[in-house]
Parts: structure tokens; C-alpha cells; sequence
């Protein structure tokens, strides 16, 4: 092995050092702008990454003709995805236009990365048509204390899905709304006796993530009537928390009608969908995400030729009728991605412009390209949904009964003490045992008991 | 025959050209290494966060993120986890089974040494996340090879043995520097002092005591400080058990990744990596005084002093 | 003799078995790539080229394994040639404090490498105009691997004999012409050794490539075997399985050169 001469090395070092400056965004007149999401083209999100590399940016440049428009395409994790972008927004750098799951405008906000589109886009952002498109409770995975900071690109309902050729064997019937928690066990119960491996699936576990709370704990806080924070307060080991590990105890405690070591595996998420789809469970709760790209008969993760005729969806019941949040009998969850405008953008009226145009009804119809799902956009969705039963269900009877998350930075780590009590159940704990180790740990994340209510 | 004593300085290098030599790695390790790491330490003492109020306006906290971590019992727990992890699979694991293989391997030549020593460095230069899929086909609770082969199905190597999987994953990724290390080492024994001993009836271990170890006591300090500080570091077993299931496998770097980048507590990570350091400091100090106190054999003065 | 046979023996089935230990896990990749429809079991593939067909459609695939050689083999080579240098003349040259040094900044990699320093490290690559190179993430990664490498490399050349260079310096050659042509013939497996293992280093490296680089098309190939999964993180096992194949080629040939070229260990070239 030969030793470069240390002049050379220097050299290569300086013609290196030289050509990595110059990535500024002004050349010969013309202006650059940047995208950047969690999707990559063959990879993760693939379909959405190739949208706006295939669709947006020449229909954008098509308008704009000194514009040129890049993306930049991640496929990670979420949390390494939202790392890397509070990376970029902190040292004043990044794409102009960026994607980020709702829940985390109200951190980003807090932490001065984001600032409202009025004040970043000007007085056009007001003016938008689209804002008549977009219902309020959708708009609202956007606004952090009252002001607007992104775009909402659509939005999820979580319901219970099952197995109808299992129902059919354990002589259930087919169309199966449950009122109550106790209808759902009682099916588990029947499913069982009649040899189905899993009958109930209801994610648990820190290994599974945020699943677990999305499809687990929070439609549960909810149906039992209590938010998880409501009026500056957290829920902390209530009667309604103490309801939901419970609930877990009765499915995971030893009665076989849910599979412990399923919640603890690094792959356990996976391992449901491909066990729902096998029909070794019957019952499982998930977001519409589930059906149109787990169970989706052709391009699934995992595929149910049959879906349509085998798999029905129900409502998520609440504890008892009318004790859920507000009053209801059901309950949902809905979380959602938004677009927010980078404030160090340095054409930020531009970036405002293709904002507004990746949300236009056009391209949102584009982006969904025949497959359904649910858009932000009214219009949009009174066009599409029509051709899948299933999403339509979410949007007329699973959105009107719907909540979401509060987007405020601790509650990542409330949402991990959350899996931690329903792992500590799911590992043989009592309920009243890790509700009370909850407790502890909430009060030591959100600053003392004063700010965890009863 | 001239040994080799840094002293004598045999090339004429002079201290000027010395310096010179060395500064072109300090200056890059100053920069993107010295630089990086007490700005690290400095964000242990601040309450700074990835994103939120924190995020905006960091606060100095003292040594607030050292007694937090130092009475959080999942950091104890993960502290004891990795001192199993890093004792299992670094000391005992790697360089045992290195030494081992390096024995047995000193004197065959032939396809055999060849194959065997491939297929140890193989599985030391795959990069980490071909690596961790690799294990986790092999263990996998439902459709894993492992499970195949025994006729175990349904057994859940990783859930109910978390922390042994993840140590003899560990064995599995690393014993070939060991390997290569004791290796060249024992190269330097010279066969005729070990032909003496067998003759003069010494059994395997005593020829290893008397002989062996007292030639190669510094390979086995530096390799046991590099395989210790490169085990405490390793964050591959993320990809095997994510830490779980509850914790049983949450080895402090794992610990700092879900601290650091998945509850976005900056500073508190940053704190628990420099504890990380001082435990490895300890780990150094205890390596040094073990292997390098008793020098009394002559062979271990003339093989040069240990680097410290 | 009976015990020398029984010995001799156990060596063997030890060897045996430690050899089926290291090879059990890398069936896997031997056999999925190649099957129709690969599953994490290892089995008799049904096979076909299919998947690697498939990932000659993946966009960023193939440019991967260019950037990662890019990025691998500038930082191998950077570690190789700094450390080199500092070895030497820390072997050589006493100079002050340079074991409490050495010691010290091996601990500090530790820091480095690690997921807390992420904050530090990406403000200076920013400040430095270095995000979104590969030079970036050359000088990031090498610094973190030189430490080590020094600390190996010494060890190595305090282990080579010192009269040649007496001899050379005796007939009027310089410093750096005594280094060029005697003492690097001298240490080449370890100078070899040392490339392999830092490129081996990078080549698995995630998380400080995926914060400093922004252009997928930059991006090395351990970041896009990570983005072949689906919307909801299940894996696309004909593409990882294909992808970890051809991604682990190159360090493995680099190792079969290497071995082959100049040997692979840890020990200079000449007996004393």
C-alpha cells in the first residue's frame, strides 16, 4: 500500500472541501425549492414519494417556469425521520416544504422550528380555497394553540375488524357491532371454545410503539370516558385508566383469547397482520391503514384475496353504552400527516404556493390516483369513497365520533409510560399495580402531581 | 538483535518530525472528535431537548441529569445488563473462544484453518444491518431456522432468553479480532520453551500459565480493552430485541437511544454517555492493574511495556 | 500418545462445531436472495434471479453501493493513511503525555459514536458547510475509527524491528522515505487489517450518514436497506434479502483481496 505524499493529501482535501460549498439555492436566476417526507421511491411510502416526483414537480414547474422544485426521500423510522428534520429546522436549514405527523406541530411550535403559515406564507395563506374543503376536526391536526401551522393531508378512523368465516364457526353472527367491552370478550370466549388460536387482538406492549397506544390504549381511555389529557391535565391512574388495563388483564391474563408473547416480540405488529390474514386471529383493532394496505387484496403487506367477502368492521365500543367520551357509545382515534412551511424558507411566498397547490383538489386526487382513502378535502373525498364501502364507513360513522391526540412534546413520553402499563400487565402485573406504577412515572414526566388529574 | 524500544528513536525521527507526523490525525480527531465530545458533556449538564420549550431555550440543570439517571432503576437495571452483556460476550465469549480457536488453529495449515477463519471473519465484517436480519432469521420465534433445526417450533429464543440471545449473538459477531489478535501473539511463544514444558510433563493449562501468558499478557490487555470498550458501545442488539421485551435486553446504548433520539431528552442522554465513558475508564484502569502489575517474567519486560 | 490422539480429537469436533456456529446464520443469506418467495426460514430456495431483478428496479439501490464504496473507501483510506503516520511516530518518538492520550481519546470515540453526540456532531457539519457531502461523512466517521486504529497500528509497529531503519537512515534516507519503503512493507497486513476493519466500520453505519446526508442519491447503502420496507414496517423480504447480499460482496471481496494480497492479521512480516 503506497502512501500518498502529503501535498497531495492536502490538495484532495481542499478540492473536496471546495466542492461540497456552493449547495446554495439561487443558480443563474432561477429558484430551487425542496420537499422532503418519510417516503422514498421503492422503499417506504413508495407511492406517495413517486406522487410528487412524478405529478407534483412537473405540474408545479409547468406554472412556474423559473422554479425548480427537488425532493428529498427518506424511509426510516419515524422517530429517526422527526429527528433529523428538528436537526435541520434548529440549525435554520431544510427543505421548504415539510412532512410531519400531526402530533408533532405542537413540540415543533414550542420549540420555535415551525411558525404559523400566515406569518410565514403572508396574507395568501387566508385566502386559500381549500380551508372551505376542510373540516374543522381535520384542520385541527394542524393547529397548535389556535393558529395554524400545517396543511392536513388526510386522516384515519380506528375500528375493530373481524374474521366472518371464524364468526361463522364459532356460530357468531356475521354482521357483529359489540355494545360493550364485555360483548367483546364474550366473542373471544365463544371463539376460542370453537379452536380459533388468537381471538382478540388489541396491540399492547412497548415493542409495538405508538400502535399500542393508537389502537389500544386511547380508543379504550376514551370508550371508558376519559381523554388522556383534557383541561391541562393528564389522566393518571384513574378509575377510566385503571378500566382499560383491566380490559387488557381479561384479554392477556391468562384466559387465552390474546397472545402475551405477540406484544412483546420486535416484529409483533407484523406478525398480527400476518396471523389476522392466515385466520389465526379473529378480532382485531386497527386504523382503515389496515385494510386498504395490510389485507388489500393485490399490493397488501399482507394480502386477503377474499377481504371483501371475509372481513367485516365494527364500531369500537364503548365500555358501556353511552360511557364513552361526551357521552357516546362509540369511540375512535384519528391521527393524520400535515405539510408545514419551513420558516427559514428563503422564498417563503413561493413555498406557500406549492404547499397550497400539493393540496389543491387536483392533486390530491392525483395523489390517491383510484385507490381510496380518506383525504383532508371534502370535495375529494365525496368523489372517491364512494368506491370503497369500508372508508366510507370511517369517514360517515367513525370520524363524527372520532378524537385525537394532544400535540404537546411530553407526550411521546406519556404515550411510552402508557405501553410500559400495558406491558407490565400483559407480563402478569395486576391492574391496580401498574396503573399505580403509571401514576409514578407520569408524575415525574409532566412536572408533579398538580398537573395529573384524578 | 535490536528490540524495539520507543526511546532509542532508531529512524532519526526527531520530535519536530514526530509531531508533525501525528498532527494531521489530531487535528481531525480534534476537530470532529475532541470538539463533538465536551460539547456532549456540556449538554449532560443541561436540561436541553429535541424539540418543545426545552428545545428553545435550553437551561444549565447542574448535575440534575446525573442524580436523575443515577436513581432511574432502569438505568441501574440496564447498567447491570450490560456489565452481563459486556463480561458474557466480550471477556469470556470473544476472547475466550478466540484464544481458543487461535490454540487450536497455531499449528494446522490447510483448507480447515482457512475455512474456519472465513467464516469468523466473515461474520465480523458484515455490515451490521445485513447482520442483524441474518439473527433474526436464525431466532425467530415462528418461521426461525433454529427453531426448525431443534424441532422446537413456537419457542421464543428472543423473549424468554433476551439477554443470552443478544450475548451469544455478540460472540458470534466479534471473536474474530480476538482470533487474529491471539493469533499473532502466539507467534511470539517460541515453540522450544513449549516443547521444554510438555516434556518436562506440564499439562495444556499449565503450559498455557507458565509459558503462554507471561509472552502474550499485553495482547490479552489490549485486546480485552478494545473488545470491552467495543462491546459497551454496541448498539446492534437493538435490531435483534429493540431492548425487549420489557427491558430484559436494554443494554446502556440502547438505553441512550430511546433517552436521546425516541423521548428526544438530549441532555439526559448526553449524560448517561459520559457515565458511559467514566464506567469504561474504570473497566481500563482494572484491565491495567490486573495485566500489568505483575510483570515478573523477563519475556513480558522484553515484549515491550504495555501502551500505558 | 493415546492422550495426544483423544486430544487432537476434541480439537476437531471443537473446530466442527464452532465452524456450524458461525456459519448456521449465514445460510440465510445464501438461500433467501435467491428464492421465489423468500421467508425469514431458511430452506431450499425456489429459485430465481427475480429479486435481484428487483432491485436493479429499486432507483436508489445500485448508486448506494456506490456511495457507500465512496464513503468507505475514503474513510479507510483516511484512517489508514493518518493513523499510520500518528503509530509511527508515537512508536518511535516518546512524546509527552502520549499514552494518557491515546487512552483518552479512545474512550472519547466511545462518546462519538454514540447517539448523544448527534446534536454536536451535526451543528458542526452544518457550520462547516459539510451537510450533504461525502466528505462529511468521510471526516465524521474517520475521526470517530483513528483513535482505535492508532491504538492498534502502534502496537503493531512497536512490534517491528527498528535496525533497517538504522541502517536506511545510516545511508542518508529521509523520515518520510525510511516510513514509505521500509517500515510500510513491514506492517502491510496490519495497514491492510486496519482498511478492512474501517471499511467493514462505515459500511453498517446508519445513523450519522442519515442525519448528515439529505439527497437520497447520496445516501450509502446501510440507509436504503433501511427504507425497504412498507408503509406500515413490514419488511420486503425479496428486496432486503437480495439487497443484503449484493451490498455484503464488496467488503467481502475487499477481505478476499486483502488476504489474499497481503494477509490478514495482526503481526509484521519478518521474525525476529
Amino acid at each position: 500500500m503506497r502512501l500518498p505524499s502529503r501535498p497531495a493529501l492536502v490538495a484532495a482535501a481542499a478540492v473536496l472541501a471546495l466542492t461540497s460549498c456552493g449547495s446554495g439555492t439561487q443558480s443563474g436566476g432561477s429558484i430551487t425549492l425542496t420537499i422532503t417526507a418519510n417516503s422514498i421511491e421503492g422503499g417506504k411510502n413508495s407511492e406517495s414519494a413517486a406522487w410528487i416526483k412524478k405529478w407534483v414537480i412537473p405540474e408545479f414547474e409547468k406554472t412556474h417556469q423559473n422554479v425548480k422544485v427537488l425532493f428529498q426521500g427518506n424511509g426510516v423510522d419515524d422517530e429517526q425521520y422527526k429527528t433529523k428534520i428538528a436537526l435541520d429546522l434548529k440549525s435554520r436549514t431544510g427543505a421548504d416544504v415539510i412532512d410531519l405527523d400531526g402530533i408533532w406541530v405542537g413540540e415543533f411550535a414550542q420549540a420555535g422550528y415551525i411558525k404559523p403559515l400566515t406569518e410565514v406564507g403572508g396574507a395568501g395563506v387566508e385566502q386559500w380555497e381549500g380551508w372551505s374543503q376542510i373540516p374543522q376536526a381535520v384542520q385541527g391536526l394542524g393547529i397548535f394553540d389556535g393558529k395554524k401551522y400545517g396543511l392536513p393531508q388526510g386522516t384515519d378512523g380506528r375500528v375493530l375488524f373481524y374474521n366472518k368465516a371464524l364468526f361463522r364457526k364459532a356460530g357468531l353472527p356475521e354482521t357483529w357491532q359489540p355494545t360493550s367491552w364485555q360483548q367483546i370478550i364474550d366473542a373471544g370466549v365463544k371463539l376460542k371454545a370453537a379452536g380459533v388460536p388468537t381471538p382478540v387482538q388489541i396491540d399492547a406492549g412497548t415493542a409495538m410503539g405508538e400502535a399500542t397506544t393508537m389502537q389500544g390504549v386511547l380508543p379504550l381511555l376514551a370508550g371508558a370516558g376519559s381523554e388522556i389529557y383534557a383541561s391541562g391535565k393528564w389522566a393518571g391512574a384513574s378509575q377510566a385508566v385503571k378500566d382499560v388495563l383491566g380490559f387488557y388483564q381479561q384479554i392477556y391474563g391468562g384466559s387465552g383469547l390474546g397472545d402475551p408473547k405477540l406484544q412483546q416480540e420486535a416484529k409483533g405488529r407484523d406478525k398480527s397482520f400476518a396471523q389476522f390474514a392466515a385466520g389465526k386471529i379473529a378480532i382485531l383493532a386497527e386504523s382503515d391503514y389496515f385494510w386498504r394496505s395490510v389485507i388489500e387484496p393485490k399490493a397488501g403487506v399482507a394480502p386477503m384475496p377474499d377481504r371483501d367477502q371475509v372481513v367485516g368492521y365494527a364500531k369500537i365500543p364503548a365500555r358501556q353504552p353511552g360511557g364513552g367520551i361526551r357521552g357516546q357509545d362509540f369511540v375512535s382515534m384519528s391521527g393524520g400527516a400535515v405539510r408545514v412551511l419551513n420558516p427559514f424558507s428563503k422564498n417563503p411566498k413561493l413555498a406557500w404556493e406549492l404547499l397550497a397547490f400539493m393540496h389543491s383538489a387536483a392533486a390530491t386526487k392525483s395523489q390517491l390516483a383510484g385507490q381510496a382513502r380518506i383525504s383532508s378535502r371534502t370535495d375529494v373525498n365525496e368523489e372517491v369513497l364512494t368506491a370503497d364501502p369500508m372508508l366510507k364507513y370511517v369517514a360517515d360513522e367513525v370520524l363524527p365520533v372520532t378524537a385525537y391526540r394532544p400535540g404537546l412534546a411530553v407526550y411521546p413520553q406519556v404515550s411510552t409510560a402508557l405501553q410500559e402499563a400495558t406491558a407490565a400487565v400483559v407480563g402478569g402485573k395486576s391492574a391496580d399495580e401498574a396503573a399505580a406504577a403509571y401514576q409514578g412515572r407520569l408524575e415525574g414526566l409532566v412536572g408533579g402531581a398538580a398537573n395529573v388529574g384524578g | 538483535m535490536a528490540r524495539p524500544t520507543s526511546a532509542a528513536d532508531a529512524a532519526g525521527l526527531g520530535r519536530g518530525r514526530a509531531v508533525a507526523f501525528v498532527l494531521p490525525a489530531l487535528v481531525l480527531i480534534g476537530v470532529f472528535l475532541l470538539f463533538p465530545a465536551l460539547w456532549t458533556v456540556y449538554l449532560g449538564l443541561t436540561d436541553y431537548r429535541l424539540t418543545g420549550l426545552a428545545a428553545a431555550d435550553p437551561q444549565v440543570v447542574g448535575l440534575d441529569n446525573y442524580t436523575t439517571a443515577l436513581a432511574d432503576p432502569r438505568f441501574l437495571s440496564s447498567l447491570w445488563l450490560t456489565l452481563l452483556y459486556v463480561g458474557g460476550s466480550a471477556v469470556v465469549g470473544q476472547a475466550g473462544l478466540g484464544f481458543a480457536l487461535a490454540w487450536i488453529l497455531r499449528s494446522r495449515t490447510g483448507p480447515l484453518r482457512r475455512i474456519v477463519e472465513g467464516a469468523v471473519l466473515l461474520s465480523w465484517i458484515l455490515p451490521s444491518t445485513v447482520v442483524g436480519m441474518l439473527w433474526f432469521a436464525l431466532l425467530d420465534r415462528d418461521d426461525g431456522t433454529l427453531n426448525a433445526l431443534l424441532h422446537t417450533p413456537g419457542f421464543a429464543w428472543l423473549l424468554d432468553y433476551p439477554l443470552l440471545s443478544i450475548i451469544v449473538f455478540n460472540v458470534w459477531r466479534g471473536t474474530a479480532f480476538s482470533m487474529m489478535l491471539y493469533s499473532a501473539a502466539l507467534e511470539n511463544v517460541p515453540p522450544s520453551h513449549l516443547e521444554t514444558a510438555r516434556l518436562a510433563g506440564a499439562s495444556v493449562p499449565q503450559q498455557l500459565r507458565d509459558v503462554v501468558l507471561p509472552t502474550i499478557r499485553r495482547h490479552v490487555l489490549t485486546n480485552l480493552l478494545l473488545i470491552s470498550l467495543w462491546t459497551f458501545n454496541d448498539f446492534t442488539p437493538f435490531v435483534l430485541t429493540g431492548g425487549g421485551p420489557e427491558g430484559r435486553s436494554e443494554i446502556l446504548p440502547v438505553y441512550v437511544y430511546r433517552v436521546a433520539l425516541q423521548d428526544g431528552q438530549l441532555g439526559v442522554g448526553a449524560a448517561i454517555s459520559f457515565l458511559i465513558l467514566l464506567i469504561n475508564l474504570v473497566f481500563a484502569l482494572a484491565y491495567l492493574r490486573l495485566l500489568r502489575g505483575r510483570r515478573r517474567t523477563p519475556e513480558a519486560a522484553a515484549a515491550g511495556g504495555p501502551p500505558a | 500418545m493415546i492422550r495426544h490422539t483423544v486430544g487432537r480429537l476434541a480439537a476437531t469436533v471443537f473446530v466442527a462445531v464452532v465452524l456450524a456456529f458461525f456459519a448456521l446464520p449465514m445460510l440465510w443469506l445464501a438461500s433467501a436472495p435467491f428464492d421465489d418467495t423468500p421467508t425469514i426460514t431458511t430452506s431450499i430456495p425456489e429459485f430465481t434471479l427475480r429479486n435481484f431483478a428487483a432491485v436493479l428496479d429499486n432507483p436508489y439501490a445500485l448508486g448506494s453501493i456506490r456511495n457507500s464504496l465512496i464513503q468507505g473507501g475514503g474513510a479507510a483510506l483516511l484512517v489508514v493513511v493518518l493513523s499510520a503516520l500518528a503509530a509511527y511516530a508515537l512508536s518511535r518518538v516518546r512524546l509527552p503525555g502520549r499514552d494518557v492520550l491515546l487512552y483518552l481519546l479512545l474512550l472519547l470515540s466511545s462518546v462519538v459514536t454514540g447517539t448523544a453526540a448527534m446534536v454536536p456532531i451535526f451543528e458542526l457539519a452544518t457550520r462547516l458547510g459539510l451537510i450533504d457531502t461525502h466528505l462529511g461523512v468521510i471526516l465524521v466517521v474517520s475521526a470517530g475509527l483513528l483513535p482505535a486504529a492508532i491504538f492498534i497500528l502502534k502496537d503493531f509497529m512497536d512490534e517491528t524491528p527498528t535496525s533497517y531503519e538504522e541502517s536506511a537512515r545510516v545511508f542518508g534516507a529521509s523520515s518520510l522515505q525510511i516510513l514509505r519503503h521500509i517500515v510500510v512493507p513491514l506492517v502491510r497486513p496490519g495497514l491492510a487489517t486496519i482498511a478492512v476493519w474501517a471499511l467493514a466500520s462505515v459500511w453498517g453505519g446508519f445513523l450519522f450518514q442519515f442525519i448528515l446526508l439529505r439527497d437520497p442519491d447520496k445516501a450509502p447503502g446501510s440507509i436504503i436497506l433501511y427504507t425497504l420496507y412498507t408503509e406500515g414496517g413490514a419488511p420486503r423480504l425479496d428486496l432486503i434479502s437480495a439487497f443484503s447480499l449484493l451490498y455484503s460482496l464488496p467488503v467481502v471481496l475487499m477481505y478476499l483481496f486483502v488476504s489474499q494480497r497481503y494477509g490478514f492479521r495482526f503481526h509484521g512480516g519478518i521474525k525476529r
